[in-house]
């Protein structure tokens, strides 16, 4: 598929908010579907949506509340897959009122949505939906839920790095050992002390410590710890 | 039988629950001297069974846990990149068609019924895979695990390993084909199409019209 990998390098090569929101737009309309839309959810602080969505309906569905009852958003939160809204249980009477909006108001009566969780926590969902038939559903999932998944993870990534350009001010992401290693060092202990302290092996601690020099972009083991002590990763 | 479960359905299964988290216990903690934490109860649990992974679970006829994996994307939170990043030159691996699959249990039993055992686990892992379109598993093995995957008939692809001998912990890919669930699927003595069933039971198509 040409079209998905060409989408992709586009994507990596927009620097704003509002070229990933174009992006989506395109997306729609290369899918054939009725709409496209990519969201994070919940209280991490950020707050952000590319979408195709009347902002009436977004609006309405804020208003109302429906991300409590939408049995889209439960079973996301549930689930690592791609979820077809037709094998949702749409039938406790809110469910029922937002689908026969959603299916009045110009959203579309089918779905698919997959859900995104970021190493950070994030966790966003990306969505497509479509007036079509059901057999005319199942025959663009068995054919695009797979780019779905690919375009989704990666609209995430891209808006992730457009919000935090700076990799100085993004935490870098060492691990517990890592961590553990830094600062057994900038306390004074030689390698020797310091691997028999975690109870590793000095191959193994030498292994953590290239791990994060690697992670800090740290020319040697001096600069690693100052710089992990600087950012706040470890304490001094 | 086989059940695909993700974790927030664990409690409709008490039982399986129960018995998988006790012999991943006394495997891994009791057996394997790893250094990991358990409940008050017993059960070996950690951060990552809390992000409502799926569990690939073979079922005994008395309903207890007989074999068992758990998975979990590789592009959020992985036990892999968190704790051995370093067995890939400290890159982490993430890609939207790559799971990790970890905690591989087997409960206590005689020797003969565990190698049947994991064969039919592999062979339900393959199923998934397949069904759900990935490329490959990641996950971390013991060196005394590759002749059972030989055994099985799906070996891993190397990718780095720390220790000697006993405590010798590799990385590696397990790559997902057709031709790859056929040869579990004869070494384990099955129906290459059991799995299937298996797989449709625990993901149906269909539950109930969007618009009545």
């Amino acid at each position: 598929m040409t079209w998905v990998k060409d989408f992709l390098e586009r994507l990596d090569s927009t620097t704003s908010l509002d070229g990933v929101q174009n992006l989506v737009v395109e997306l729609r309309n290369r899918l054939g579907v009725e709409h496209a839309i990519y969201h994070i959810v919940g209280g991490t602080g950020r707050e952000y949506g590319a979408l195709t969505y009347d902002p009436d309906w977004v609006q309405h569905y804020i208003d109302s509340q429906y991300f409590r009852i939408d049995p889209v958003v439960n079973a996301a939160f549930h689930s690592h897959r791609p979820i077809d809204w037709k094998t949702l249980n749409w039938r406790q009477p809110a469910a029922r009122r937002l689908i026969r909006e959603a299916v009045d108001e110009g959203v579309g009566k089918q779905g698919y949505t997959v859900p995104i969780r970021g190493v950070d926590g994030q966790f966003a969902l990306f969505s497509v939906t479509s007036y079509d038939s059901e057999s005319a559903w199942d025959r663009f999932g068995a054919e695009h839920l797979h780019h779905l998944v690919l375009c989704g993870h990666y609209i995430h990534q891209r808006a992730a790095e457009i919000m935090a350009p700076d990799p100085a001010h993004r935490a870098a992401d060492l691990s517990a050992r890592e961590r553990d290693v830094l600062t057994l060092l900038s306390l004074g202990h030689s390698r020797g002390e310091a691997a028999q302290r975690l109870r590793i092996s000095e191959h193994t601690f030498r292994a953590y410590l290239d791990t994060a020099r690697l992670k800090l972009n740290a020319a040697n083991t001096v600069q690693a710890v100052a710089s992990a002590v600087t950012r706040g990763l470890i304490l001094p | 039988m086989i059940r695909y479960l993700y974790a927030n359905q664990l409690s409709q299964y008490p039982r399986l629950a129960e018995t998988m988290f006790r012999d991943r216990a006394s495997q891994f903690i009791d057996r394997l001297k790893w250094d990991l934490q358990t409940s008050a109860e017993g059960w070996e649990l950690d951060e990552y069974d809390r992000m409502n992974p799926l569990y690939v679970i073979l079922e005994g006829a008395d309903g207890a846990h007989a074999a068992s994996m758990r998975c979990l994307p590789s592009i959020g939170r992985t036990m892999v990149n968190d704790h051995f990043r370093h067995l890939n030159h400290g890159i982490a691996i993430r890609a939207p068609f790559i799971w990790e699959c970890t905690r591989f249990c087997i409960a206590p039993g005689a020797c003969s019924a565990a190698v049947n055992r994991a064969g039919a686990l592999m062979l339900a892992g393959q199923e998934l895979g397949l069904r759900f379109k990935l490329t490959r598993a990641l996950g971390v093995y013991d060196a005394s695990m590759i002749r059972i995957y030989h055994n099985i008939g799906w070996v891993p692809e190397f990718i780095g390993a720390e220790g000697e001998g006993h405590d010798r912990i590799c990385l590696g890919l397990w790559a997902f084909s057709p031709e790859l669930r056929d040869r579990v699927a004869e070494k384990a003595g099955l129906d290459p199409a059991i799995a299937a069933g298996w797989f449709d039971a625990a993901f149906p198509e269909r539950q109930s019209v969007a618009v009545a």
